[in-house]
């Protein structure tokens, strides 16, 4: 079953065509990685997906319900009751954690569960204590964020995201704000994720990580798809755009 | 007169000052926030008016502010106010002055929040209400507290100012006395009194502020 489709998005900010056709879809259980050089539009594909921003043309749908579509040449939104509906099957990890400073680390947690889903406080606090432990997080429940690493901080701001048992969850750049000896905590527990066959959707600059969890490696620039495959195009990619973003990224790194 | 008949008079009138305080407190202070809406709002006319609108109450002094709220139904519109209107213009003419002050602290406030903690909440599933009320404002909440404490302290000493429309508070009745018995011991009096207050308003504040410090 698809959990995200989308068609055909494009999408500007003035003048500038940031995502220019671009077609997206995404199977349960699937993990596609998106790679692409800065710039690229990756970070507004996945703002789009998450309705922070709204597309100019194209069409969303998640789990066949449409979210946004195309009439006249210009996109039409579902009415903001349903969108508010459609929220809940997708999560987004930021790249700087975006954790609610004035809230514990249980709270943060457990507060939109419980005052958006409206579920049973015993109940999400259980949840949350489990998702603590999984991230190797335990007893450290009533910490507040400042209190942590930044690869804490990551980890709890993935809790958070679980907690609400979102179909599919989206990562952008979750790693680039963290030194790279927090980096490994962060990817550990995303492969894990990854295993237990969680979908998700996953922008990174981490090659090594992208080829070992990636069902599917998509490789944009400049606003389009530019070529896309199993995670073996990351040593064998086909398209000149490709191999010069690998090649530069490899001269950075080592 | 003895000191005890005058300590009598200028209790009343403190008890009016400290009237005069958290009545315009009560009423700027969620005022304010409403004025900082009307000012971000993305509606041009109302952002324009709202913008005006500080630009008065924050160029013009505040006596002359208090004068015309108090004679302006009179002078202007014809209408006789009644006798309890001196201090209700007083209470109008300091919430209308402080609500532009506190509506740009706010304002800043809010500025100050990034970006990424009202996405979180969106993403989350929050609405727009809940997440102002429980992830923005208590932040915004902390970070302006300094500055309006500043202007707590301000006001403090501004409620003399309704003397301007002859309303008996603390400095109008220090006066009087000072004027008709040719002593100096009510404003003394009375620049004690003002001393002590603002020591309790900065002593309850800096407890606020404190208390809200248990994250960065
Ligand atoms: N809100 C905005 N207003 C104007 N331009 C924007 C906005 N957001 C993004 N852009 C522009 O859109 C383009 C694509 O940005 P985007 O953040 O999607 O790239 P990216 O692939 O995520 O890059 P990076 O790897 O650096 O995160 C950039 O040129 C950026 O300047
Ligand atoms: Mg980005």
């Amino acid at each position: 079953m698809k959990v995200l489709d989308m068609q055909g998005i494009r999408k500007s900010f003035g003048e500038l065509s940031v995502l220019k056709d671009i077609s997206l879809s995404v199977e349960e259980g699937e993990v596609v990685a998106i790679i692409g050089p800065s710039g690229s539009g990756k970070s507004t594909l996945l703002r789009c997906a998450t309705l922070l921003e709204t597309v100019d043309g194209g069409s969303i749908t998640y789990l066949d319900q449409a979210v946004a579509w195309e009439e006249n040449g210009a996109a039409v939104y579902a009415p903001p009751r349903e969108l508010r509906e459609m929220r809940q099957v997708f999560g987004l990890v930021f790249q700087n954690f975006n954790l609610f400073p004035h809230f514990s680390v249980l709270r943060n947690i457990m507060d939109a569960p419980m005052k958006v889903q409206k579920r049973p406080g015993a109940e999400v606090e259980q949840e949350a204590r489990e998702l603590l432990k999984k991230m190797g997080l335990e007893g450290r429940e009533d910490a507040y964020p400042f209190q942590l690493s930044g690869g804490q901080q990551q980890r709890v701001a993935i809790a958070r995201a679980l907690a609400m048992n979102p179909k599919l969850l989206f990562f952008d750049e979750p790693t680039s704000a963290l030194d790279p000896e927090l980096t490994g905590e962060v990817l550990r527990v995303i492969r894990r994720l990854a295993e237990e066959k969680m979908t998700m959707v996953i922008v990174t600059h981490e090659m090594g990580f992208a080829r070992q969890v990636a069902d599917r490696v998509i490789f944009m620039d400049k606003g389009v798809i530019v070529e896309q495959g199993g995670p073996e195009i990351i040593d064998h990619p086909v398209h000149a755009r490709t191999r010069a973003f690998l090649n530069k990224l490899e001269g950075e790194t080592t | 007169m003895s000191f005890g008949t005058m300590a009598a008079m200028l209790g009343g009138g403190m008890l009016k000052s400290i009237l005069i305080y958290f009545c315009t407190l009560v009423g700027a202070l969620p005022l304010g926030l409403l004025v900082a809406f009307g000012r971000m709002s993305k509606n041009r006319i109302l952002s324009g008016i709202v913008k005006v609108y500080i630009s008065i109450m924050r160029g013009t002094p505040l006596m002359l502010q208090l004068m015309v709220v108090f004679f302006g139904p009179f002078y202007l519109l014809r209408i006789s106010t009644g006798t309890g209107y001196r201090f209700a213009a007083v209470v109008i003419g300091f919430v209308l002055n402080y609500a532009a002050y506190f509506a740009e602290i706010y304002r800043g406030g809010i500025n100050a929040i990034p970006v990424g903690q009202r996405e979180a909440a969106q993403v989350l599933g929050y609405s727009r209400s809940r997440t102002f009320m429980t992830i923005i404002l208590p932040q915004v909440v902390r970070h302006i507290l300094p500055a309006i404490t500043n202007e707590m302290i301000t006001l403090v000493k501004d409620t003399s100012l309704a003397f301007a429309i002859s309303y008996a508070e603390m400095f109008t009745l220090a006066k009087k006395i000072a004027s008709s018995h040719a002593t100096l011991m009510p404003f003394i009096i009375s620049g004690v009194f003002y001393y002590v207050f603002n020591f309790l308003v900065a002593f309850v504040m800096e407890r606020c502020e404190k208390k809200l410090s248990y994250y960065r």
